[in-house]
């Protein structure tokens, strides 16, 4: 696909994720938009993947450590077919398959359930470690907030990653610089996050902008090329990006908006389009 | 008991994954730096490319443990019970537990009577936390021949299993022809009428020599072996409270939520029944030599026949 034709997709994938937490009436708008575009880059463009064979035992996998962020992850996986955009509306809703947080076991498409941070790098770490032990050569992909590395089981499992050499396995952090109590400075600063990784032994690439799809494409094409070592990618992103009021807003990292915040937002998205 | 044979439930353990290793490619093992003391290190000896240390990151091995599993294989994570349900206890609940994912924990060193080592080593808190995690098995053997053929039986079962071993040995009871393991079916290895002992793990033999001594006082007790927690024996342990009228528990774990409370959760529901609840009062453990503190607490044969004759 073309960057264009994938800005096209995250847009709309924006639009779902603000529609999806509207009808929830809760939810994590902001950090689902920060990653609006490493969702898409991820699932039009980099990973082996289909969705009419989600089980497939060869398809490369992804976890989403940040499982906060599932409407962003969800609405992603509609966009490429998983299940039907409508069910987006159920979201958090009882009944439905999407949960607040993403269940593997409810959702067709999702390889790993996730919620509670610091859990879903270790769980990549094992299936990029089941790939070599199966010598298969499917690929492990996983984001991370940039406050969930805050906690101390993302380093456990780094450590284990770069000691393992699992080149087969890539950790994408989203960095927007927000956190619910603040930013990362004003909270527990995590920084340098590139030297934590490298120190790790990582292969790291610092993306300037993550919610640019010429340098995602760079980064995974990059990652692509590095033998013997799993791969970091920290990228700089916007929290809340696309929606004017949300944006690098802490506030929205776990809000729903209301109907008319909702418009607005929709217009804003739909002036991107 | 000089000439009973006598071996650790975390020998078995590792014993046993070094026979399942030989036919199950699939199998892999995972330890948290003690591997010696758990025994995952015979199985690393004969299958190095399938064992996997994540040094002394017990929360991090479960996360692992889980990945391996979502992808096909069935890991075996081990570490005392304290790391393995306590300090990655969340990490068992959300990416085992939640996924129902087919990881077996295999946490060695529970109960007091890991001994010299104390009570920040002595997990008497497990069976309780991990039989509150919907679709956990747990499992607790009594002995060398009950751990093997529960440490097959949990490979074979779909889902996540809890297996506790303990440190010390202990004599071994069931090696008798008619014995079958099936996980959740309780074994009545003495029948009785005045009375029930439930005992799980290291406890049923201690709880049969209790019998032994009863019966030379007239008491006929009946002893139960519930090596699985959970999925219990809803139906074994009433038909046998409704034939004596009087349960007693025993077990190597705080008498909240272990065994006892499993009993006494059937118990008050289906056929209230008086029970008491023997094990670790509320209280931790302390340094010493295992078998000086099982008799300190009261858990060993002698110990328990004083607190049965104290009750009845």
């Amino acid at each position: 696909m073309t960057n264009q034709e994938l800005r096209k997709i995250a847009n709309e994938v924006r639009k779902d994720i603000v529609t999806a937490v509207h009808s929830a009436k809760s939810g994590h708008p902001g950090g689902s938009l920060s990653a609006a575009d490493i969702f898409t880059y991820l699932y039009f463009e980099e990973m082996n993947i289909d969705p009419k064979n989600p089980k497939d035992p060869n398809r490369d996998r992804f976890v989403l450590s940040k499982g906060h962020t599932a409407p962003g992850y969800y609405s992603a996986m509609a966009e490429r077919g998983y299940f039907p955009k409508e069910d987006l509306l159920g979201l958090r809703h009882v009944g439905c398959h999407l949960q607040g947080h993403p269940n593997m076991n409810d959702t067709p498409g999702v390889d790993m359930s996730s919620g509670s941070l610091g859990q879903g790098i270790s769980a990549a770490v094992g299936m990029a470690l089941a790939a070599k032990v199966q010598k298969k050569d499917y690929r492990v992909y996983t984001l991370l907030g940039d406050g969930e590395i805050e906690e101390g089981q993302v380093w456990e499992a780094a450590m284990f990653a770069g000691n393992r050499h699992l080149d087969n396995l890539v950790v994408i952090v989203d960095n927007n610089n927000l956190q619910i109590d603040g930013t990362l400075e004003e909270v527990n600063s995590p920084y340098p996050i590139d030297k934590k990784f490298e120190a790790f032994k990582f292969h790291v690439i610092n993306l300037a902008d993550g919610n640019d799809m010429e340098q995602l494409r760079a980064a995974f094409d990059e990652a692509r090329t590095v033998k013997g070592m799993p791969v970091a990618i920290v990228a700089k992103t916007v929290k809340g990006k696309g929606v004017s009021f949300m944006e690098n807003n802490a506030g929205w990292h776990g809000k729903a908006p209301n109907d008319e915040e909702f418009a607005i937002a929709m217009a804003d998205l739909e002036k991107e389009a | 008991m000089a000439d009973v044979n006598k071996i650790a439930t975390r020998d078995s353990y590792g014993n046993a994954l070094v026979e399942l290793g030989k036919k199950h490619e699939n199998l892999v093992v995972l330890d948290a730096d003690l591997a010696g003391a758990t025994k995952t290190g015979v199985f690393k000896k004969e299958f190095p490319d399938r064992f996997f240390d994540s040094g002394i990151a017990e929360s991090d091995m479960i996360g692992i443990a889980a990945g391996l599993a979502a992808a096909g294989m069935v890991p075996f994570a081990s570490s005392f019970a304290m790391f393995a349900a306590g300090r990655a206890f969340e990490q068992v609940r959300n990416s085992v537990g939640y996924p129902h994912l087919n990881v077996k924990i295999g946490a060695t060193h529970a109960g007091i009577s890991v001994g010299e080592d104390g009570a920040t080593h002595q997990c008497c808190e497990d069976i309780a936390l991990m039989r509150t995690i919907p679709g956990m098995t747990v499992i607790v053997p009594s002995d060398d021949v009950e751990a093997k053929a529960a440490v097959e039986a949990a490979y074979e079962l779909d889902g996540p299993v809890y297996l506790r071993f303990g440190r010390l040995a202990c004599p071994v009871i069931n090696d008798k022809a008619g014995y079958k393991f099936e996980i959740g079916k309780g074994i009545i290895l003495k029948e009785g009428t005045d009375l029930t002992i439930v005992a799980t793990g290291l406890e049923v033999g201690f709880a049969l020599e209790a019998a032994e001594k009863l019966a030379a006082d007239g008491v006929n007790a009946e002893v139960i072996n519930i090596h699985t927690i959970k999925p219990l024996d809803e139906e074994l342990i009433l038909a046998s409270a409704k034939k004596t009228g009087k349960v007693v528990t025993v077990e190597e774990h705080s008498v909240i939520g272990g065994l006892g409370s499993a009993v006494c959760d059937v118990l008050s529901e289906k056929m209230p029944t008086p029970v008491k609840k023997l094990g670790v009062y509320d209280e931790f453990g302390e340094s010493g030599p295992a078998v000086e503190l099982l008799a300190k607490y009261k858990l060993d044969g002698a110990g328990i026949y004083e607190q049965i004759k104290a009750w009845l």
